[in-house]
């Protein structure tokens, strides 16, 4: 029957019909703020990002290694079991070179950015970070990385307090 | 054993502030538009018609609720209406006192399926269901083409 | 269980802005879908509608908000919600309705209205993300994409080209579609690979663009298509959801684990134990070029890494032996999120009823499958 269709409803506009108000129209701004309570393994993994450490919780049910830190276990759904400090070096388990900023503005020195696995978590374990002190040609896959942190003065208990993730040399530790 | 017997101490819990931050163009839409143009146009207010069902919607809209006709007549809004209900507000969106409460009403007419929430510009003393209305209207020169054209119900003198 | 099947379709044009509001778009899939069954408002039971988060068109408790345009005045009337999963989740929710026995005939009613929000609907896409984990870094939604492309390119050594590919054939499939945004026939590889580098591996024709848009569908009992002698209908022999942690640097993202149990679930409740030889053609959900391929692999169509081979090999051609998005997909058609599900269970609806018209694949078809997914979470039909 709806091949019979001859016209599909709608009326489309241009962007100048909205923006220059060729048809009537209302704008709205709504203006909200939150404060998030970070809770109990968020607080904890925010302070001890100020202390230039990464923290994980561990399950004893299914011996994982949890990073990001939570109080439960997903899988097992029971508690978590016991705070456990884990490295600042990993693993680059993806990338991407991005040209768009928050809000799709175009820019031109691409951000390198990504998902890091974390030596001490379980495996695949990690966070998403920047990653600097290599170019776009050089960021791969496997590439092994380390946390270069923020000094400490400047350090607010947030994932910033990492500046970026850069490579691990060989002769460091 | 819950979470809370972990939690030794709450005080040290942080929390994380942020806005949601959103802007927004909202299009009158196909009927919404022949509302708005009579109203910054002509100054009146219209409705759209139900000939199956035998409704007038006020906001006017593209179709029936009931019977899921297209609605393409339109039709005059009666000048005079009513207050339905009525309320007084003494803080504004922000909760921040008034220094005046102000008057807001549902606004009906006779014959006619829905209504409008406006102003209703009498002093709070004097504001009461069955009050017969009309609607004030900014200067020609003025409107826009919005809800706002309308400055609010005023008594009709007799 | 009883046995359900999809009896009437509708849907508006797609396109970056209408002047429809919300309620307007949905009434007009709505009552294409109704005039389509040969049934008015008063035949339907429940009504279910679907649309994607509330940032989007600006209103809150949208669900709420579009009921009149739904067809939902004083009926029983539900909104269910899932990311990009709605586009295909909300039909499971109207099967549910029927299958149980609540009802005898259901509408389904999915609908965005993006270009509400400005300057670009991106914008409110920033607040997905875990507040004090992922926000702090000011990312991008594209970068998800991105991230999860390159993962799976680099698992099965897959070339850019090979995911060209997928954006070029659904943007040619779109052109026999009456309602398309972005069809275009004279589209190659080259065009996309030399678009512009958005999120590397990301580029401009790699994604499908924010649209306005509506659809409807509507669903009934087996006992109710027999009693009105409905010709046109698509039974839906199976479905299956499922979502995995939402921990999601927690997972290797080459593979997407939890839609192939959504399929498992789906497959065993309609028998289907060889999906690639019993399944005909494929709705998967294909916001970007690759997620095809990833979520073909999932739907379990494809073995891990084969699906550009045989994206290659013209096998999901419209005349090939998998016709995969042969409705042009949201790559060609558009992506109002929750409503796609015109070109998913429309487009299966369609199809097996013999409607499609210049779209509709040139050989017999029996058994088709759509999926959606969201938010790093998946569903199918």
């Amino acid at each position: 029957m709806t091949q019979r269709i001859t016209k599909w409803p709608g009326v489309e506009l241009s962007a100048a019909d909205l923006n220059e108000g060729k048809v009537t129209q209302t704008r709205f701004r709504p203006n909200a703020k939150y404060a998030w309570s970070a809770g109990e393994a968020m607080s904890r993994f925010l302070a001890e990002l100020q202390n230039g450490r990464l923290i994980a919780r561990t399950c004893r049910s299914c011996k994982r290694i949890l990073f990001p830190p939570r109080m439960f276990c997903e899988v097992c759904f029971r508690p978590t079991d016991e705070w456990t400090y884990i490295q600042d070096t990993g693993t680059i388990e993806t990338f991407s070179i991005s040209y768009l900023d928050t809000d799709a503005k175009r820019i031109p020195d691409p951000i390198l950015v990504g998902v890091v696995s974390l030596d001490g978590a379980s495996p695949k374990m990690g966070m998403m970070h920047y990653f600097g002190d290599m170019t776009k040609d050089e960021i791969r896959i496997g590439m092994r990385v380390k946390a270069v942190w923020k000094p400490w003065e400047e350090r607010r208990g947030s994932v910033l307090d990492i500046r970026h993730f850069g490579p691990l040399r060989k002769d460091a530790k | 054993m819950t979470f809370l017997e972990r939690t030794t101490d709450a005080r040290r819990f942080r929390q994380w502030e942020g806005n949601v931050e959103a802007d927004y163009i909202y299009t009158s839409g196909v009927a919404g538009e022949r509302f708005f143009v009579a109203l910054r146009d002509d100054g009146k207010m219209l409705a759209s018609r139900c000939t199956a069902c035998g409704l007038d919607y006020l906001p006017p809209r593209l179709f029936c609720e009931d019977c899921f006709l297209e609605l393409t007549e339109f039709v005059d809004v009666p000048p005079e209406g009513r207050v339905a209900a009525v309320t007084m507000a003494h803080l504004d969106r922000r909760g921040t006192p008034l220094s005046r409460p102000q008057v807001w009403a549902l606004v009906t007419f006779e014959g006619i399926r829905g209504g409008l929430v406006h102003r209703l510009l009498v002093p709070p003393a004097k504001a009461r269901v069955g009050l017969a209305v009309r609607a004030k209207l900014k200067a020609r020169g003025d409107r826009v083409g919005a809800i706002t054209d309308i400055e609010g119900f005023e008594p009709v003198r007799s | 269980m009883r046995k359900v099947g999809v009896i009437g379709a509708g849907m508006t044009l797609f396109r970056r802005r209408l002047q429809e509001t919300g309620k307007e778009m949905c009434f007009e899939a709505t009552k294409m879908a109704l005039d389509s069954a040969g049934l008015t408002r008063a035949d339907i039971d429940m009504v279910v509608n679907g649309t994607a988060p509330d940032a989007f068109d600006g209103v809150h408790m949208k669900g709420e908000y579009l009921l009149d345009g739904c067809g939902g005045y004083r009926k029983p009337y539900t909104r269910v919600f899932t990311g990009g999963g709605t586009g295909v989740f909300s039909s499971i929710a109207g099967w549910w309705h029927v299958a149980s026995g609540l009802a005898d005939a259901v509408l389904v009613v999915n609908e965005e209205k993006m270009s509400s929000c400005q300057p670009h609907p991106q914008s409110v896409f920033a607040h997905i993300w875990d507040p004090i984990l992922d926000r702090p870094l000011r990312p991008n939604l594209v970068w998800i994409f991105a991230m999860e492309m390159n993962r799976y390119m680099h698992v099965h050594g897959v070339k850019k080209e090979d995911i060209a590919r997928v954006a070029v054939k659904n943007k040619r499939n779109a052109v026999g579609h009456p309602c398309a945004q972005l069809a275009d026939p004279k589209i190659t590889v080259d065009d996309v690979l030399n678009s512009e580098v958005m999120a590397w591996p990301v580029q401009r024709l790699d994604i499908s663009p924010p649209s306005d848009g509506a659809s409807a569908i509507v669903l009934a009992s087996e006992d109710f298509i027999r009693r009105r002698k409905i010709k046109d209908r698509a039974w839906m022999s199976g479905v299956g959801w499922c979502i995995d942690s939402t921990m999601w640097t927690d997972r290797d993202l080459y593979f997407p684990e939890y839609v192939a149990r959504a399929a498992q679930t789906a497959y065993k409740r309609a028998k289907i134990s060889d999906p690639r030889r019993e399944i005909d053609f494929a709705e998967p959900y294909d916001p970007f070029d690759y997620k095809e391929l990833h979520h073909l692999e999932g739907l379990l169509l494809a073995k891990k890494g084969e699906a550009p081979i045989l994206t290659r090999e013209g096998v999901t051609e419209r005349d090939g032996d998998l016709p995969v998005c042969p409705s042009g997909g949201l790559m060609g058609v558009g992506n109002p999120i929750a409503a796609t599900m015109g070109q998913k269970i429309g487009e299966l609806f369609w199809q097996l009823t013999n409607q499609a018209g210049k779209r509709q694949i040139p050989h017999e078809v029996h058994t088709g499958v759509a999926q959606a997914w969201g938010d790093l979470m998946p569903l199918w039909w």
